[in-house]
């Protein structure tokens, strides 16, 4: 199929006029998805979703248009609206489509034929076996509000007339559970999940107990006292907070004026623990990836190295318009041009496991999970502000459940109060790693 | 689109194994949008996206399957596949007779966005960058979006029903940041409706771009917002996000089937102040929200889910409906083709008090004016929420002062419901929205008059 998908790329791009520049971007995606309750499939989804994006950069002006089919008839059409759209873009002498520019492709064998072969009657068993080892957690589960097995197997394909052609694959599948855990008049909802490239990885047990866990230790919370105090992000907190920093340090806020960090490369931003790098060549990366957005080859950036702002992630014309060279950061899907952003962040690890770090702190919360990111956090003028739920840690131990409260402090603040990285790195289900973190001084919001 | 014959025989290949229940959803989605960002037009950009959903219904079980062939042959395969997925085992022949039905859409369109030129649209965008620039030194940079869609539906399931809807929307936002003393700060403004170019007849881009960049400028003075519990003020039309995420959630019912909500088994029970009505309603004409039928083919309803504060009902789509042998209340809505419907809001609101909003603000000593909400979320389950202010200001005396920064708020759902203690008259809706529930998003609106909250705790960075 990949073959087909770039060929369909040829022959939307040889179609180019003179001076005309045509990247075209050509989609294959299959999913299933198996949703169980109480013991029955409640669904069953099986999806194919295709699609062609086509850029047109002609006299110095950028237009698209894509649509959701592979149709051949379809072409046409799309190239004709992307050709006119480009007609009413500005004039802006850097638009232009990436080069290849000598940097090797990684080779990470993202795609296991396991999960193409990997029976539907196993599918569901897999969900059935995960709700019912939920269930069994802990005589306090009321509910397993569902448990779905999903995976997808994804091709998608760039070509240019610049040069670039372009292919790749990959497949993976998860289990994730949501339940729902009751007490004397209350109830809580946790959930967890498993990934793996193949069926064959996932981990059903550590899904399961996952959900139980986050559910349970919930139940009797208190809203607790308004005050500053240290706090521990648990792994995926964490993952939510460098994607969120990852995001500040994308070319395009910093070429727009909406970067907080616009002017500090080389200087120091964040604690000297702090290293972050972004890495879509690291197979363990959920997002791993061989390609960029715009068919350049992924690479290893380090964005902020031992506190010190080292660099920003670029596509191609953010670079150009900046006078540097893209890191292989464009993102997209068929339906839009490229942007910027990072692929796979992750901490530089620490040494010590969670309990080792609560086991210094005195008095402060564990934050499970926080809510509401999208709208407590604004990542130009770095205020950060969210709803949180977690546990008290008193004298090195974790203490009572704390609910309905929020974590305060501004992103710029946050970085430099790092007090210790954990040593619990963990690749979730997303496109930043997880690990344990301890901020100093932050705000909690309660009572 | 699709023909009578084509759907009544892909009716029948989808129940050849059994099921007792089929359809098949088709959609046509046609958009275009236009950006203009640092100043430049930077892309116009068209898509156009076709294909057809099938869901079979066996027990409990649903089996789903998409496609975006829409020749027979594709729909065939596709209702195979649903078929096989749902697996009864008991086939046999069974016959589909469609019967056509027309619903008037509550949002007729007077100017078909495709029909209008996209020099107009670019100009647009020019005029709204042009009007917040102008406002003053401190705007550093403008973003203007432009965008519409138009979305004909068809449905045809093996009761017998076929229906079909042509929803046309059209948008457009303004964001600014503003470079100050103390950073930056960000201000933005959107407007929606269910209608087509005639939009900008009835607003001005100009103003908008220019409410933007003053919201941006005024945060620039912004203090740390208070923390800890505080009374809250949350101003008319965009106040109305909070009680979609706050209850309205609760009250849909897949959650109460599975037991997954604070309102489950509590109707005809007080569950907000009796101030307190909530209405969802996808016949609004015009509204972000709205439709002349749903995306299982049912027609948009008005349905009063809290009435003086007492529960009548919750939202229902087919599903759930069928479950509990009663009608569905049309709110039964799917991102695209490619999606199973599920319970949505349309447009969800609190119904207009009596109080004058002035008088609420003169009433309350101390506390803070919420004017602009953004985005929340909610545990449907405990009903603990958290909103994003981006535009509050403290109340003192009886009196607005001082604008102060973002901040979350959070609370619970029943809890606010219940202790809501002054509504103003003022009733207007507020910005369009979409709602993400499951993976999916939908258009929804909502809207709220003045009102008054003793108690939400206000998580700033003052501590």
């Amino acid at each position: 199929m990949l073959d087909e998908l770039l060929e369909l790329g040829d022959r939307i791009v040889e179609r180019a006029n003179n001076g005309e520049q045509i990247e075209a971007i050509v989609v294959n995606e299959r999913e299933t998805e198996v949703r169980v309750y109480e013991g029955d499939v409640e669904s069953f989804t099986s999806a194919t979703s295709q699609g062609i994006g086509i850029r047109v950069i002609n006299n110095q002006r950028q237009g698209f248009a894509w649509a959701g089919t592979l149709d051949p008839d379809v072409i046409d059409s799309t190239l004709a609206e992307a050709r006119d759209n480009a007609t009413f873009g500005s004039v802006d002498p850097d638009l232009k489509l990436a080069e290849p520019d000598g940097v090797p492709m990684a080779e990470l064998d993202l795609y296991d034929p396991a999960v193409a072969d990997f029976p539907t009657d196993d599918k569901i068993a897999l969900a059935l076996e995960l709700e019912k080892m939920t269930k069994a957690g802990d005589p306090r589960i009321v509910l397993v509000e569902s448990a779905d097995f999903a995976d997808s197997i994804s091709e998608a394909a760039v070509v240019t007339t610049s040069g670039i052609r372009i292919g790749g694959r990959d497949a993976g599948s998860y289990v994730t559970s949501t339940v729902i855990a009751g007490g004397d008049d209350e109830t809580q909802i946790g959930f967890g999940y498993a990934v793996g490239r193949n069926p064959g990885e996932l981990d059903l047990v550590k899904a399961a107990e996952m959900a139980v866990e986050r559910s349970t230790r919930l139940l009797g919370a208190v809203k607790p006292e308004t005050g500053r105090v240290t706090v521990v992000l648990d792994p995926m907190v964490t993952a939510q907070f460098i994607g969120i920093i990852g995001a500040t340090l994308s070319g395009e806020a910093v070429l727009k004026g909406r970067s907080l960090f616009a002017d500090r490369l080389g200087e120091t931003v964040a604690s000297d623990l702090f290293t972050l790098v972004d890495d879509p060549t690291n197979p363990k990366a959920f997002t791993a990836g061989e390609a960029d957005g715009e068919g350049l080859a992924t690479r290893r950036n380090v964005l902020i190295e031992g506190g010190r702002l080292n660099k920003f992630v670029h596509n191609s014309y953010t670079a150009r318009r900046l006078g540097t060279e893209s890191t292989g950061n464009a993102v997209r899907g068929f339906t839009s041009t490229p942007g910027v952003g990072t692929i796979a962040l992750s901490l530089a690890p620490g040494a010590r496991e969670q309990a080792e770090l609560i086991a210094d702190i005195e008095n402060g919360v564990l934050i499970q999970g926080v809510s509401g990111l999208h709208s407590g956090v604004n990542p130009v003028s770095g205020d950060f502000s969210n709803g949180a739920d977690g546990l008290r840690i008193r004298n090195g131990e974790l203490a009572e459940p704390l609910r309905e409260f929020t974590i305060g402090s501004t992103l710029q603040r946050m970085l430099l109060d790092v007090i210790e990285v954990g040593g619990d790195l963990d690749w979730l289900p997303s496109s930043a790693a997880g690990l344990s973190l301890v901020v100093g001084d932050v705000t909690v919001s309660g009572a | 689109m699709i023909d009578q014959g084509t759907l009544e025989n892909t009716l029948a290949a989808a129940t050849a194994r059994g099921g007792e229940f089929a359809e098949i959803f088709v959609e046509d989605r046609q958009s275009s949008g236009a950006l203009l960002d640092d100043n430049r037009i930077e892309e116009l950009s068209s898509g156009r996206s076709r294909g057809a959903g099938i869901r079979v219904l066996v027990g409990e079980s649903t089996g789903f399957a998409h496609t975006a062939d829409l020749t027979e042959r594709g729909l065939l395969e596709a209702a195979k596949a649903a078929a096989d997925a749902a697996r009864d085992g008991n086939g046999g022949v069974r016959t589909v007779d469609l019967s056509s039905q027309h619903v008037d859409s509550p949002s007729p369109v007077a100017i078909m966005p495709e029909t209008v030129a996209k020099q107009r649209k670019v100009e647009l965008l020019e005029l709204a960058n042009g009007a917040a620039r102008q406002v003053g030194d401190s705007i550093a940079q403008v973003s203007v979006g432009y965008g519409d869609v138009r979305r004909r539906i068809q449905i045809a399931n093996s009761d017998g029903l076929l229906a079909g809807d042509d929803q046309v929307k059209t948008r457009f936002s303004v964001s600014c940041v503003a470079l100050g003393d103390t950073g930056m700060q960000t201000g933005r403004e959107s407007i929606g409706h269910s209608m087509g170019f005639e939009l900008f007849d009835q607003y001005d881009v100009t103003e908008l771009a220019v409410k933007a960049a003053n919201r941006a400028i005024t945060k620039l003075s912004a203090r740390p917002a208070p923390s800890g519990a505080v009374t809250t003020v949350i101003g008319k039309g965009g106040g109305g996000v909070l009680f979609h995420e706050a209850c309205g959630h609760g009250l849909e019912a897949d959650h109460v089937a599975k037991q997954a909500t604070v309102f489950a088994g509590r109707v005809g029970e007080l569950v907000a102040s009796p101030l307190v009505t909530v209405i969802d309603d996808g016949t609004m004409p015009h509204e972000w929200g709205a439709f002349a039928i749903d995306d299982e083919g049912k027609p948009a309803q008005r349905n009063v889910l809290i009435e003086d504060g007492i529960l009548l009902d919750f939202m229902w789509d087919e599903l759930r409906a069928r479950a509990e042998g009663r009608p569905s209340s049309g709110n039964g809505r799917r991102q695209s083709y490619k999606y199973l419907p599920m319970v949505r809001m349309t447009n969800t609101y609190i119904a207009n008090g009596e109080t004058d909003p002035e008088d609420i603000i003169a009433d309350t000593d101390s506390g803070i004016y919420v004017a602009q909400l953004g985005g929340g979320q909610v545990n449907t389950v405990s009903g603990d929420f958290v909103f994003g202010m981006t535009e509050a200001y403290l109340i003192e005396n009886g009196e607005i002062t001082e604008p102060i920064r973002e901040g979350n708020l959070i609370g619970n759902g029943p809890e606010v419901l219940t202790s809501i203690d002054a509504l103003g008259n003022d009733f207007e809706m507020g910005a369009p929205g979409t709602c993400g529930k499951d993976g999916q998003g939908v258009p929804v609106g909502d809207g709220t008059p003045t009102l008054r909250v003793p108690a939400l705790t206000v998580g700033g960075t003052a501590a």
